[in-house]
């Protein structure tokens, strides 16, 4: 139970990727603390580590983090090889010291992508993500000329497989988990919700091709049906994802007239 | 200082519909001629940069992060209210108006409110059409439930991670603008100062928290969204990046403040487990659908909870307010909660928590139910305290979680600056002294999809706009305060760490302004913060240097604005003579420990204005007037 095991405290070894920034080389530097509380969250254990630097006067350690419940897609850690660490369908946020024991060493390292480039220690530039939403991650429905919400019915099951692939975050676990630095999850997760719901049939074909085509131009790798991007997913998105974009690319291409216009665009 | 609220004449249904009608436009080929800064990419930001652009207003939205994506809306969990009466039970928009004045214990002002109330029906088409997949009936219909003060249900939901859904709905509706050039998107910015030319908004000063470069944009309009100020108490529901610091810096620029001392307590939290804590998660009310709250009835039974039976357990809630039981109002709930904690009887080693038992939800609808409903919920609950919910209940305590205060708005939401509109959270406007669950997501989309395009329209085509650009003096002069002001945090040198501070301040504040305030704790609370201020000011350490990424440097800022608003909202909880909401004066309070209003001497909006460095802030009243909704004592019994 929380707040029982303020008595029991571990020591820990840490071995932190630490850049001075996106031009600067960097290297894993040793760090211990040894009261660390197994309620605490992994980030809290970084925030108790960098008061003591701080303490040194030496520069804490840069990492993105915000909501700190696991939604918003900002912590983003590899921990001992593993993007968010070892639990499965765990933010780095949401992963606590519990799942470590007393006297472990735990390698830390930023999102490792050739299209997420480290700017400082743990923190990564993930803007090639936006990008591919800007280019077809949408429904294109100006303010205030909706029908009424329940004119469109939608069967609970496609209602809920849409909503099991908009959970994602956009942390980029999916990314930095994959040998080939794809994208493949994420794309495929909004391109999932979208084919699946009425809304985005209209433009089914345009928004595959040109978010497809962004990934492409962006430093991504190429998918290789390895399935490790499902593995690391803190939302556990699912693989079907990406089978179900290939199929909606391949109609596109061959059948799409909107993917005509959208090279031409 | 003038407080016109701008109140359309009027029965309140025709208000808003005149005053559409009134407004003045803007022709569509003159749009591409206005540039509007939109400050903030949450549900209001991301909404109004969206609906502007749409529009054809060429728009700079300014978002503190790496992508719009993740501002704290995204982590509202529970739901968002319409009333759209699909579940035949008696709701319409003068119900969800009469309970939002209601719930918000008469402090808020009738006309928005019912505006608010008329556009709700207007979201829930309008983020369907967006792809926002809402839970549904096996029909295909919408699904709803039942939120705290209302006795129907009109709440619509994604899971519990409604927020992120619908931040995700205005997010591609924003992205696609930004694809079309409408809308130029700068990430890793954060506002430092709001730049006035002839006593209008111009622009902002901001700092690339990136590249530690301070930038100057001018526009013909600005809009705050940067949300509330929970994280003044160091811990809350809030994210860590949450701050005041935009809305702040604007108060000092003229913009008055209002009711700050108005702060939500929500009732399920998980509680603190130790120091090192540095934020508080919410299990969200709808919950409370289905969970039911209880402390043994002997403050010294030690049992498990699934060892005491049920004559030995006090379900508090559903024996205080039979009629609307465990989804009383958040302020309410908080309240019954504390004073359970102070008799002694709470739960946990720290005795300050209360259990939340699903145990007769799932021997009623199966595991299985409970799960659909709230699954991502308990998972939560698990990860961060080692327990399963499905077994033992879960232990909640309240916890800071929003603010209804915030920058004074006329109906028009501009501030006391021409040209300074302010949005969402940030604004204090509809939801009085408490505001009611799922009522926030509401609000943020509301200003940004519905009544920003209309007022802004009007401002801008009944308004003289003289052409400025950053070269202007007033532009000079506000980026050399900035400059001035990153230096001397940075030049302090001092032992002690933003956090380190800002943990003092919040315990200041928790204690002495939290749940329960009083004159006694008040005033004491005023001689504390100087305290707190003058160690920042002395003691403080950022290590680095500001040409760079300095999360250190980041923090102080926003420590430095919190101690201030601190102060602030002190001063406006101990002028309020009364309880009402969520601020509760503990000497005024009815014999059965209801909060007591005093409608005589404060029905009204307290407005502060900033009188310069050091000097107290001057308070004034906007008078509140109900014409619909008779003045009575809030009553859930």
């Amino acid at each position: 139970m929380a707040g029982n095991n303020n008595s029991r405290t571990m020591r820990i070894n840490l071995k932190v990727w630490r850049q001075k920034d996106r031009n600067a080389g960097g290297s894993l530097v040793d760090y211990s603390l040894d009261t660390v509380s197994p309620d605490m969250s992994f980030l809290e254990m970084i925030d108790v580590l960098n008061e003591k630097l701080i303490g040194k006067n030496e520069e804490p350690i840069a990492f993105a983090h915000d909501c700190r419940e696991g939604i918003c897609g900002s912590c983003a850690m590899v921990i001992d090889g593993e993007p968010h660490g070892p639990q499965t369908g765990t933010t780095t946020c949401q992963l606590h010291m519990r799942t470590f024991s007393d006297g472990d060493t735990i390698v830390v390292e930023p999102f490792r992508a050739k299209a997420f480039p480290v700017l400082k220690d743990l923190v990564t530039d993930r803007s090639a993500l936006d990008r591919i939403q800007a280019a077809g991650g949408y429904v294109t429905v100006a303010t205030g000329n909706a029908p009424d919400g329940n004119a469109i019915p939608i069967g609970k099951n496609i209602a809920d497989l849409a909503m099991d692939a908009a959970a994602c975050i956009q942390c980029g676990a999916c990314v930095a988990a994959c040998r080939n630095g794809s994208a493949m999850l994420f794309v495929s997760a909004k391109v999932s919700q979208f084919a699946l719901l009425p809304q985005g049939q209209a433009e089914r074909e345009r928004r595959v091709s040109r978010m497809v085509w962004q990934m492409d131009e962006e430093d991504f790798g190429s998918c290789t049906n390895m399935g490790s991007c499902a593995a690391a997913c803190p939302k556990e998105i699912k693989v079907e994802n990406i089978a179900r974009m290939n199929r909606e690319y391949g109609k596109a291409m061959l059948f799409g007239h909107e993917a005509k216009q959208a090279v031409e665009d | 200082m003038n407080l016109d609220s701008k109140i359309p004449s009027g029965p309140v249904s025709e208000k808003w519909t005149n005053h559409q009608f009134e407004s003045k436009l803007v022709n569509p080929a003159n749009r591409r001629k206005f540039n509007v800064i939109v400050v903030g990419s949450g549900l209001a930001g991301a909404s109004a940069s969206a609906s502007l652009a749409e529009l054809g207003y060429n728009v700079k939205t300014l978002c503190i992060h790496d992508s719009p994506r993740r501002a704290h809306s995204i982590a509202a969990q529970g739901g968002i209210n319409a009333a759209k009466n699909y579940q035949n039970d008696g709701d319409s928009v003068y119900r969800l108006f009469y309970d939002t004045i209601k719930g918000g214990d008469f402090r808020a002002r009738e006309a928005n409110v019912y505006r608010l109330a008329q556009n709700s029906v207007k979201i829930i088409d309008h983020c369907v059409a967006l792809g926002v997949p809402f839970a549904r009936e096996y029909g295909g219909l919408l699904a709803n439930r039942s939120f705290g003060g209302a006795q129907v249900s009109r709440t619509f939901y994604a899971r519990g991670q409604t927020g992120q859904q619908l931040l995700l709905g205005a997010y591609s509706a924003m992205m696609r603008q930004v694809d079309n050039k409408k809308i130029e998107l700068l990430n890793f910015r954060e506002m430092l100062d709001l730049v006035l030319v002839d006593g209008k908004a111009r622009g902002v000063i901001c700092r690339n928290n990136m590249t530690g470069e301070i930038e100057s944009h001018a526009a013909d309009a600005v809009v705050l969204a940067t949300g509330g100020y929970g994280n003044v108490f160091y811990l809350s529901t809030n994210a860590k990046w949450s701050n005041a610091t935009a809305i702040w810096r604007a108060h000092k620029r003229g913009a008055a403040f209002g009711n700050p001392c108005f702060t939500q307590i929500h009732p399920t939290c998980i509680p603190v487990s130790g120091d090192y804590q540095s934020k508080l998660t919410l299990m969200s009310e709808s919950l409370r659908n289905d969970g039911r709250v209880w402390v043994p009835k002997n403050g010294n039974d030690t049992r498990a909870p699934d060892q005491i039976p049920e004559e030995d357990r006090d379900y508090y809630l559903e024996r205080v307010y039979p009629s609307f039981g465990n989804l009383a109002p958040r302020d309410i709930a908080s309240r019954q909660a504390k004073f359970v904690c102070d008799e002694g009887r709470g739960v946990g080693s720290t005795k300050l928590s209360v259990y939340l038992d699903f145990a007769a939800a799932i021997k009623r609808d199966g595991r299985a139910t409970i799960e659909g409903k709230y699954g991502n919920l308990f998972q939560m609950y698990e990860k961060i305290t080692g327990d399963d919910p499905y077994k033992l209940p879960m232990r909640i305590f309240p916890a800071v979680h929003y603010t209804m205060g915030g920058l004074w708005v006329d109906y028009n939401l501009q501030s006391t600056i021409p040209g300074l509109h302010v949005l969402g959270e940030a604004n204090f406007s509809d939801h009085g002294a408490n505001r009611l669950g799922a009522s926030a997501l509401m609000q943020g989309l509301a200003d940004g999809y519905f009544v920003i395009p209309t007022t802004l329209a009007n401002y801008l085509g009944s308004t003289k706009l003289e052409k400025v650009d950053t070269n202007h003096d007033a532009f000079k002069s506000a980026r050399a305060g900035v400059e001035t002001g990153i230096s001397r945090v940075m030049n302090i040198k001092g032992g002690k760490t933003a956090d380190e501070l800002h943990r003092k301040l919040g315990k200041l504040m928790w204690d002495n302004c939290g749940m329960e305030r009083s004159e006694q704790s008040l005033k004491k609370l005023l001689e504390e913060i100087p305290k707190v201020r003058d160690e920042f000011w002395n003691d403080l350490r950022i290590p680095g240097d500001a040409a760079n990424l300095n999360q250190e440097l980041e923090k102080a800022g926003r420590v430095a604005d919190f101690i201030e608003l601190g102060e602030l909202m002190a001063r406006d909880a101990l002028e309020r003579r009364e309880s009402c909401g969520g601020h509760f004066r503990s000497e005024y309070q009815t014999p059965d420990n209801e909060a007591q209003r005093d409608d005589e001497n404060f029905c009204h909006v307290a407005v502060w204005e900033h009188q310069g460095e050091g000097k107290a802030a001057k308070r004034h009243v906007e008078p509140l007037t109900f014409e619909n909704v008779k003045l009575a004592t809030r009553s859930y019994k």
